[in-house]
């Protein structure tokens, strides 16, 4: 591919995305089938802006799908992963097998051979993860039970893939080409294959738990935001490539090597660095699922294809809705569950195309399985719209949103940017009162020292506005910036105003200027960061001249009031006018110092004219 | 002479350095070997009380004596934060709560107002008596005896010391008639303050306990 022409095709793809894509979801038809229709509308059944290169864009696209599996499994802790090994085994092994005996029976019944109906029945019943999770993740049901249930199924599918591989080419009509087709990956033996398998998993394991983190560490150490990406990068391809040697899913290898970083303190900082390489490959992929469509199968056959469509579509979501009865899930839930994996999945062109040439069936029959799944994917978008639109408004969502609170541990409501000595402080205190908080820090000594005292502390600079992103701040409560750069702070309070309106920012103020400025930022919280500590102390000292401990106490408590109100008053005032300012502040200081001698100079006060023996004998007498 | 009683003195005064007269009256039995001082606004300027501290105290005292000025014909508020907190279910009262029980409870209060203001004819209507009510029967449901309360009327026209070193004279025989046990306590019912019970009672053991 010359300079040139890879351009033209980088133009065409990226404009053909950025005109549909946002058309679609202005009209409410999500981002998929803007990417799906885009695909038609460049492709050799469209305007032709792309042909036979289209099959070597989507095997690159398909890193997209890598890249989404890494980032899933970054959200699943390992915890929340065996606590899901139910449903993951259960609802998916399920979902697989009853798909398997419907399809393959009614393939049989239709005069297919058993060979050939069991092979088509093996790769129709998955489903897509990128068109699942993307579809679930925009409208945010990832974390209802429904949302958790597809997850688990795709889950399953991811790993059923493998052994499908392996299957297939004992489908074969002849068996020498199946052999041939299964030794093509190795040369090696069952056994070995077996522990080669093994070994490569726990070595990705291995190494995203002990060899990662300190890889991470150094980068990050360095500050270079670019080498950090690269690594990440770095990571994700070397598992894919890992993974591909062994002839396992490299979208499986990512899958684990993201579930052992979710552990880790970088967690929220890869997935804001993966996540842009990722949506945009994804939406490489899907343009190339559109523009790879053979519409003139479609046309050839247009009522076998409507009908294998609508037969599975009705199948599929059938044994899904049913299955989510068995499992509890209400009506609604079940549902979601069955629209969203209503689709086929894009590992069916590969299984399909493997099974061509294994010669498990004809190329004719693996292009109409292509188009088949194709058109669903196109489709499904349209059971999602059918869901909002149509079904959910008819359930009361109150309900949902009670539960998908209790399965969300992923993300907590506060935000604490910043760990040093004064986040600790709030950390810990809403720790102890059972409120869970996301951490982010961006000094790596301080992280692995905080990490060692157990704490949950995630690497990334908070002025960034992916990483809050990442972290949780579109459904976060509080916002608490802690950190002790003052321009800094002030950056992610504009930010944080800007992209996430329901957040309370809670912010430290570093000396009284910048209170001033937080103050006309509106902030919900202002807190000087030594004010409150040197008050207990300015209190400790009256005590030890003898002032009684309630008394002191109270003088503190006045001075804190009469102070804060004053830097109300302050902050309004102009802040280039340093007369000004001056003159007012001395003038505050006055009336303070009036206020807390009262008692000498008789100028009475709301506050000292309590427990007055004096006042009270005055109005008797 | 029968066993001496632990007296512990729940003293609270929020602006101890303007009072006339609780000043003295604490001077005047600090020294007793018997008695624990426990200055409430000293200890909890910010009113967090520690309860395991204040129930232990209880626990290791036999009478426990409320001072303090009588604010709006009641406490001042610690000492009903105090009330609130310690006294607690499965402590103070309840089934299992009977670690109070058999103890004595006193209150020692100083007013502004004459004992006259004190009546359906006074300006306050109600008696002090009247108005201690809740004191006396939050002792009665902790299984406690009350007392007839020490009062001190008409601080506002306490001129000179010698009027106050009076009362503190009187306030320091009457701790420590509790403290050596020497109290007729089935005579006190009759009296409606301890102040009288006090006069009534042979003085001839005020010798040995004068003041200093």
């Amino acid at each position: 591919m010359s300079n040139e022409n890879f351009f033209f095709q980088a133009f065409i793809y990226l404009a053909a995305a950025v005109i549909t894509v946002p058309v679609s979801k202005r009209l409410g038809l999500g981002s998929v089938l803007g990417y799906l229709i885009a695909g038609v509308i460049i492709g050799p059944y469209g305007l032709r802006l792309v042909g036979q290169e289209g099959q070597d864009v989507m095997s690159f696209a398909e890193f997209g799908v890598v890249m989404l599996l890494f980032l899933v499994g970054l959200q699943l802790q390992p915890d929340l992963l065996w606590r899901m090994r139910g449903s993951i085994v259960g609802l998916g092994g399920l979902q697989m097998v009853a798909n398997v005996i419907l399809l393959s029976g009614l393939g049989i019944a239709l005069g297919l051979s058993w060979k050939v109906a069991l092979a088509i029945a093996l790769i129709l019943p998955l489903s897509s993860t990128a068109i699942g999770v993307q579809a679930l993740t925009e409208r945010g049901l990832m974390k209802t039970f429904g949302g958790e249930s597809a997850f688990s199924v795709l889950l399953f599918q991811a790993i059923a893939v493998i052994p499908i591989l392996a299957l297939l080419p004992l489908l074969a009509a002849s068996p020498s080409a199946a052999n041939q087709a299964a030794s093509a990956g190795s040369g090696l033996a069952g056994w070995q294959q077996t522990l080669l398998v093994i070994s490569t998993v726990s070595g990705i394991v291995a190494g995203g738990r002990f060899l990662m983190r300190p890889v991470f560490r150094f980068i990050a150490a360095t500050r270079l935001r670019e080498i950090f990406t690269a690594t990440a990068l770095l990571l994700v391809v070397g598992v894919t490539l890992a993974m591909q040697a062994v002839g396992l899913s490299p979208a499986l290898g990512t899958f684990v090597a993201g579930v052992v970083l979710a552990e880790s303190e970088y967690r929220h900082e890869l997935m804001s660095t993966v996540e842009p390489f990722q949506s945009l490959l994804l939406g490489l992929f899907f343009l190339s699922v559109g523009a790879s469509i053979n519409f003139n199968l479609i046309l050839a056959q247009p009522l076998l294809i409507a009908g294998l469509i609508v037969g599975i579509s009705v199948l599929k979501s059938g044994v899904l809705l049913g299955l989510g009865k068995v499992f509890g899930l209400d009506t609604n839930q079940s549902i979601l569950f069955a629209f969203a994996l209503v689709q086929g999945d894009e590992f069916a062109f590969v299984l399909a195309s493997f099974a061509a040439q294994s010669k498990v069936f004809s190329e004719n029959v693996a292009g109409i399985l292509i188009a088949v799944v194709a058109l669903s994917m196109l489709l499904s978008p349209l059971f999602m719209i059918a869901y909002d639109r149509l079904l959910q408004p008819r359930f009361t969502s109150s309900r949902d949103r009670g539960e998908a609170d209790t399965i969300d541990d992923n993300e907590n409501a506060v935000i604490i940017a910043g760990f040093g000595r004064f986040g600790q402080i709030v950390g810990r205190l809403l720790l102890a009162n059972g409120y869970p908080i996301t951490v982010l820090e961006h000094n790596p000594a301080q992280i692995d020292l905080l990490r060692r005292f157990g704490w949950k502390v995630f690497y990334g600079d908070a002025s960034r506005i992916d990483l809050l992103y990442a972290a949780g701040a579109t459904q976060a409560k509080l916002l608490v910036i802690a950190i002790d750069d003052s321009e800094q702070i002030l950056e992610i309070v504009d930010l944080a105003r800007k992209h996430f309106p329901q957040i309370k920012i809670l912010a430290r103020a570093t000396d009284r200027r910048h209170a001033y400025e937080l103050i006309r930022r509106g902030v919900d919280v202002m807190q000087r960061e030594t004010f409150g500590s040197a008050l207990e102390m300015g209190v400790e000292a009256l005590k030890l001249l003898g002032v009684r401990s309630y008394k002191a106490h109270r003088a503190g408590q006045m001075f804190k009031h009469h102070d804060e109100i004053a830097m109300q008053e302050m902050a309004t005032l102009d802040d280039g006018d340093d007369a000004l300012l001056m003159a007012r502040s001395r003038q505050l200081t006055e009336e303070l110092e009036q206020i807390l001698q009262s008692d000498e100079r008789e100028i009475t006060h709301e506050v000292d004219r309590a427990w007055d023996i004096f006042a009270q004998q005055r109005d008797t007498h | 002479m029968s066993q001496q009683n632990r007296i512990l003195i729940l003293f609270a005064h929020p602006a101890l350095e303007k009072s006339r007269i609780n000043h003295w009256l604490i001077k005047a039995v600090r020294d007793i070997d018997s008695v624990t001082i426990r200055d409430l606004y000293e200890h909890y300027p910010n009113f967090h009380i520690d309860v395991k501290v204040e129930q232990e105290l209880l626990l290791a005292h036999d009478i426990i004596v409320f001072q303090h000025p009588f604010y709006w014909y009641s406490s001042p508020a610690i000492l009903k934060e105090w009330q609130d907190l310690v006294l607690e279910h499965g402590f103070a009262y309840g089934h299992d709560g009977t670690f109070l029980r058999g103890k004595k409870i006193l209150s020692a209060i100083t007013t502004g107002g004459s004992k006259q203001a004190y009546c359906r004819q006074g300006h306050n209507y109600f008696t002090v008596r009247e108005l201690l009510a809740p004191f006396e029967q939050t002792a009665h449901l902790c299984g406690m005896d009350y007392l007839p309360p020490f009062v001190i009327h008409n601080t506002h026209q306490l001129q000179d010391s010698e009027q106050v070193s009076k009362y503190a004279d009187l306030y320091r025989r009457a701790i420590v008639l509790l403290c050596n046990n020497q109290i007729e306590w089935e005579q006190l019912p009759q009296h409606a303050y301890l102040n009288h019970y006090l006069e009534s009672v042979n003085i001839a053991l005020e010798s040995s306990l004068h003041v200093q």
